[in-house]
């Protein structure tokens, strides 16, 4: 028996076997009119590699979304990499961004490739809101069961549920605003936030517009244009490169059962999401649980996901989130800071991918809202979709 | 943009796939059918070709008894399609069905049974309300269903 850790005879788990040695992103905004989404992903691979000290002609995989514009082929010959020996895909839009890094991971832990990047590069900012589209396409199964009714857009979705959860804990809008303002006052502190310099108030949280209730403006995250990589190596390799490595300590992906994209409504219990499942995955193999988790980057489209996944990663017991967020305890100083770059609410929406990125900074210890001494930061994915999730460790 | 999927008013109407044809039949004759298992009975929603318990492909259709509870609700406000901005505030419930909690569909809260998604008050809605369907003609000339409250 070689089995140690906890582990399976015969399994070995990714365990620190790889880390982010690279990031890169480009600007990010409402609308970046000076590039297409390729040129995007091309200056943002660019940049992960650059960060990473790698030529581009050494990348030989590559992880990305399966919504990308840019496709493998597109990018490897645009930005010039070498051959590749791994390509993977992941599917489920914001559930998407963990997966690839996890794929990444596992890619290089298993020899299938030596330098892989990861990457999301979106103009979802100038570009058309994809509800909008009313092709048949988007109506099939369960589109026919929820969008005649006028259940059209994501916030609607969401917010069925999200009155629910507060129906059965007490949660309140009190609640989901403690959520929008810690997260726009670390974006206050990031130069590279679109919210950087506007401040929010409670009464201004308060005063906006409904948009689906119980959710209103500032629960729903921006719409940006902008493209973010990184770029992941064995844990050997990283010693070599020029910024301290964000080991990737574990990383999992989450389908419950019986699970349906964003309208869950028709499981056993449907606020028992996907990040209680990929959770699972996520500590199996861990050396520490999410009570020891320093930082979190939480999946943030709308406030109410990070209450869902805060209970869904086991940070805090069922219903207990919405408590959880007063008193300061998910802003910089409190007892698990969330969204340290302003997240998808407050710096930028590219389906979660910047995340990753403030993830890997916290690690290094480089964020505008350093959390001082972190060792370990949960990344997780969208919420409400097949998702995934990311353990870092420094 | 395209208007595909539209109904002439700008409704969007459902796309039935091979699996839910009886629904949509069910709900044009008034009838509120849910999918069932020939083998073991288990009701299944929305409508698939195998059965999660016992995996069989034999299947069939129960009628329910067309009640249920409000389980949760929202009230969408523009940006919305054109057609439903007009109408907003209006509802969306998610009903549980007496046969099986797991059964919840979607729908609107209605005051007539040919009533407007927009004519109920969303303030007076809650969740817990006991409501029963209705199959008032809708876009398409698909019968969607929709809920009146129980005296």
């Amino acid at each position: 028996m070689s089995a140690s850790g906890g582990s399976a005879a015969g399994i070995t788990p990714i365990k620190d076997r790889t880390a982010i040695v690279g990031i890169g992103q480009t600007e990010l905004a409402k609308r970046i009119d000076r590039a297409s989404e390729a040129q995007l992903a091309a200056e943002a691979v660019v940049a992960a590699v650059s960060d990473a000290g790698i030529a581009p002609s050494e990348v030989d995989g590559l992880a990305l979304f399966d919504m990308e514009t840019t496709d493998e082929v597109s990018l490897a010959k645009i930005v010039g990499l070498g051959d590749l020996t791994f390509f993977s895909q992941v599917g489920y839009g914001g559930g998407a961004g963990c997966g690839t890094v996890a794929h990444a991971a596992i890619a290089v832990a298993t020899g299938l490739a030596e330098v892989v990047v990861a990457y999301r590069s979106r103009k979802r900012g100038s570009g058309r809101r994809p509800w909008t589209n009313t092709g048949s396409g988007t109506l099939a199964v369960p589109g026919q069961w929820t969008r005649p009714f006028g259940l059209l857009r994501p916030v609607d979705e969401i917010a069925m549920l999200t009155r629910r959860y507060c129906h059965e804990f007490g949660a309140t809008r009190e609640h989901l605003a403690n959520v929008a303002l810690a997260v726009r006052a670390h974006a206050n502190r990031n130069p590279n936030a679109v919210m950087y310099e506007k401040p929010m108030s409670r009464d201004d949280y308060f005063a906006a517009r409904m948009i689906s209730e119980p959710l209103c403006l500032f629960d729903n995250c921006l719409e940006t244009d902008g493209a973010l990589a990184v770029v992941v190596v064995s844990a050997e390799r990283a010693k070599d490169c020029p910024h301290p490595p964000a080991y990737i300590h574990a990383a999992s992906q989450g389908l419950p059962r019986l699970h349906h994209t964003m309208v869950s409504y028709w499981a056993d219990e449907p606020l028992g999401g996907p990040a209680r499942t990929a959770a699972k995955a996520l500590f199996r193999h861990a050396d520490f649980g999410p009570q020891d988790l320093d930082v979190a980057q939480i999946y943030d489209a709308f406030t109410p996901l990070v209450l869902l996944s805060l209970e869904g990663y086991g940070i805090v017991g069922e219903g207990e989130a919405g408590p959880f967020t007063d008193d300061g305890n998910i802003e910089l100083g409190g007892t698990l800071p969330v969204n340290t770059s302003g997240g998808g609410l407050s710096e930028a929406y590219v389906h979660g991918f910047n995340l990753i990125t403030e993830g890997v900074k916290q690690m290094r210890g480089t964020s505008t809202s350093q959390v001082e001494g972190a060792e370990t930061c949960l990344v997780t994915s969208g919420e409400g979709v097949p998702t995934s999730a990311l353990l870092l460790r420094r | 943009m395209s208007n595909r999927g539209l109904d002439g008013d700008g409704f969007l109407i459902p796309q039935v796939d091979d699996e839910s044809v009886p629904f949509w039949e069910g709900t044009a004759r008034g009838e509120l059918l849910v999918q069932r298992c020939d083998s073991c009975a288990t009701l299944r929603f929305p409508p698939r070709p195998m059965c999660h318990v016992c995996q069989s492909t034999q299947r069939g259709w129960a009628p329910m008894a067309g009640t249920g509870t409000i389980w949760s609700f929202v009230v969408p406000h523009p940006p919305l399609l054109e057609a439903y901005a007009a109408l907003a505030p209006y509802n969306v419930i998610l009903v549980e069905l007496d046969e099986d909690p797991i059964l919840r569909l979607v729908g609107n809260l209605v005051a007539s049974p040919d009533g407007s998604i927009g004519e109920v008050d969303p303030a007076t809605i809650g969740i817990g309300e006991r409501v029963r369907a209705v199959f008032p003609e809708g876009p398409g000339g698909y019968h969607l269903p929709s809920w009146l409250r129980i005296d």
